[in-house]
């Protein structure tokens, strides 16, 4: 086991919590100023995906592609806040898990009816691919190094939204009292409505980042989203700060596990063995993490409610 | 409402049965036409259908249902062809943990089973059954052929990955029952993973001359992106099933030069493949798969079965299915003891045609392959 092999792990790591964080984040923020279970969540990621690879066929650019994934992804939102969610806000979480998971399955399906059934091409452009040298003799691809940069600013940015602008103070004070807020004169419709779109965009935006290095195809938002609601439950609800670190954490943890576990069991069991059980506990490290940290702190690392 | 009134609407009832039953063979297909999976059971799905259009028959009738990739409706589905609408054969299941879901009972029932695309290996060994019959492969034959294959590449220390389920499992252990170099490292990821950034980083360190992997679908859409961009550059060999046709364009470049194994491709040798290309292409305007080729010859067999037998006899008609007198997209086509296909397998390469990736065959990897389960058949 060289350290090259562990740092490469750890920037792997690294690279996979941050983009579990610009889902989380939407997701957080939803849930917080809400208090709504958004299972749609995984089909804002996919229509992104979806977006940026007919964008980029048909134009060639990988920007345009990514303006147009977080723009579809909003506007999804967007639609789907004032036609259907604005409806469940006052209801109780069942609904609202019931109500979401249908929209899932409408977003797969038009989905599958508009593009069809096979999975689309979204590649990474060429002033991305390939892997560059890092000091101590480590290569890793550029373009991962660039999520990464991407995943970091994009929460430096939030963090400035929540903490230091008008918008931001509105945001915190809706996660606090929302009758209050809405009885000081703010518009609290249109500040959903705006909180749910920029959920959104971040989800899109993921989807078309990853996209390009996985597969762009029906049905893969829901993994993710999956993953994101650890994140959240880790860092605490409606906080972006825990979904920041809870992403990271579980990014870490998922890709690390996945490596040394298995080679931990090979030290005492025969290598077939050692593998399926390796990979066994890797697949539910996540979960056993999530189970130790609600002992140790129930209402998450940066959670405040009861 | 009097005894007489219930008897005489019964037998309205059974009279109105008996009309709408004009077609002599039912057919059930249950396939994946939704979610993640629907590009392969889509594929099947039109390669029967216009083997049963170009037949021009009118006595066979095609039920299609959607199983979502879901054991559970699979099995609800199946339960309804054989129940309420009578099929006298079913088809289609794409997914092995689906096809033993839904096999072993309708066979049980007396119904004919034609497995397009699945084949587990409970199927083939001890649980094999007369009126079962696999039209595509044994599971583990691809793979077999891909560890055929890397000895005549003369690769001596392979890197292999797969992901932990039992096709995943089956899929390494048929790589190396015929591989015979060194192993560098042997992964189980997890199932429907999309990121191998870990894995291919172990690749990397681990010193191996060759990759083999099987990772049907977005998986190794995903794999193969993700390996390009990494430059390891080691060579690959993997199954057909993550170097079909509609997965191919998704793929792109990355997957330009990997080399797969296939029991078909568009440019085999002989007219009833070349007819079936271009019908397919006319009809669909997309190049068929794999699957696609097997979704016709599955259709092919059952018709040359009609021709020979009447459904209701069924012992001839099991034994006309047996015989398997159809022109195949493969050339000849004959079944084993356990009546899965005994085949060729070819080593295939990806190429692009124009602005269309596909595969051409380089080579054959297995000559006339039998599963390594037929022995434990006792039928």
């Amino acid at each position: 086991m060289s350290a090259i092999l562990i740092i490469e792990q750890i920037l792997n790591g690294l690279q996979l919590g941050v983009m579990l964080f610009l889902m989380a984040a939407g997701l957080t923020l939803i849930f917080g100023v809400m208090g709504l279970i958004n299972l749609a969540h995984g089909s804002l990621y996919m229509v992104g995906a979806f977006a940026a690879a007919a964008v980029a066929g048909a134009t060639g650019s990988f920007l345009l592609a990514m303006v147009a994934a977080m723009a579809a992804a909003a506007i999804a939102g967007v639609l789907i806040e004032v036609v259907v969610i604005r409806r469940l806000y006052a209801k109780d979480h069942l609904d609202q898990v019931l109500a979401t998971f249908a929209l899932i399955l409408i977003f797969s399906e038009g989905v599958r009816w508009v593009f069809g059934s096979f999975p689309l091409f979204l590649d990474i452009p060429d002033y991305l691919s390939g892997p560059v040298s890092l000091p101590g003799g480590i290569q890793y691809p550029l373009y991962r190094l660039v999520l990464i940069g991407i995943g970091m600013v994009v929460g430096l940015l939030l963090w400035l939204l929540t903490q230091q602008t008008r918008l931001g103070i509105q945001i915190r004070a809706g996660e606090n009292d929302r009758e209050m807020i809405a009885a000081l004169g703010v518009n609290i419709s249109n500040l959903y409505t705006l909180v749910f779109a920029i959920g959104a965009a971040l989800a899109g935006l993921a989807g078309a980042l990853v996209g390009a290095i996985q597969s762009v195809q029906v049905g893969m938002g829901e993994p993710v989203l999956i993953l994101a609601f650890v994140v959240i439950v880790i860092g605490g609800i409606g906080s972006i700060q825990g979904a920041f670190i809870g992403a990271l954490i579980v990014g870490l943890t998922d890709t690390l596990g996945g490596v040394f576990l298995p080679q931990l069991f090979r030290l005492f069991l025969e290598p077939a063995g050692a593998t399926s059980t390796g990979s066994a506990l890797a697949s539910m490290a996540i979960y056993i993490l999530m189970g130790a940290i609600l002992i140790w702190r129930p209402t998450g690392l940066f959670g405040q409610r009861a | 409402m009097t005894k007489v009134t219930q008897t005489l609407l019964a037998a309205a009832c059974a009279a109105m049965v008996a009309t709408a039953g004009l077609a002599e063979v039912k057919v059930g297909m249950i396939t994946t036409l939704s979610g993640g999976g629907a590009g392969l059971g889509i594929d099947v799905r039109d390669g029967f259908m216009l083997a049963v259009e170009q037949s021009g028959r009118d006595d066979i009738e095609v039920v299609i249902e959607d199983d979502q990739r879901k054991p559970d409706i699979a099995v609800q589905l199946a339960d309804k062809m054989v129940q309420s609408e009578k099929v006298d054969v079913l088809t289609g299941i794409i997914f092995s943990n689906l096809a033993m879901a839904v096999i072993p009972s309708v066979t049980a029932q007396g119904k004919f089973y034609l497995s397009p695309n699945a084949g587990p290996s409970a199927l083939a060994g001890k649980g094999c059954h007369p009126n079962y019959f696999n039209v595509a492969w044994q599971n583990d034959n691809l793979h077999e052929a891909a560890g055929a294959y890397a000895n005549t590449a003369g690769y001596g220390n392979s890197f292999i990955l797969a992901p932990n389920y039992p096709a995943g499992q089956d899929a390494l252990t048929g790589y190396k029952r015929t591989y015979q170099g060194e192993l560098a490292g042997e992964i189980y990821t997890q199932l429907g993973q999309t990121d191998y950034a870990a894995e291919i980083a172990q690749i990397r360190a681990s010193g191996a001359d060759s990759v083999f992997f099987f990772l049907p679908g977005g998986m190794g859409i995903s794999f193969l992106k993700q390996y390009a961009d990494s430059a390891v550059g080691l060579p690959v060999v993997g199954p057909a099933f993550s170097f079909d046709q509609g997965i191919l364009q998704a793929v792109g470049d990355a997957a330009l030069g990997v080399v797969n194994t296939s029991q078909w491709n568009k440019d085999i040798d002989n007219p009833t493949n070349a007819a079936f290309v271009e019908a397919f292409q006319a009809k669909y305007d997309r190049l068929p798969s794999l699957y696609a080729s097997q979704g016709f010859d599955t259709a092919r067999l059952l018709i040359s079965a009609m021709e020979k037998a009447d459904v209701a006899d069924v012992d001839a008609f099991r034994a006309a299915l047996k015989a398997a007198e159809f022109d195949s997209t493969r050339g000849d086509f004959a079944f084993g003891l356990n009546q899965h296909p005994i085949q060729t397998i070819y080593a295939r390469e990806v190429v692009k045609e124009g602005d269309v990736f596909t595969n051409k065959i380089i080579g054959v990897a297995l000559e006339n392959h039998a599963d390594a389960y037929a022995a434990e058949c006792k039928m």
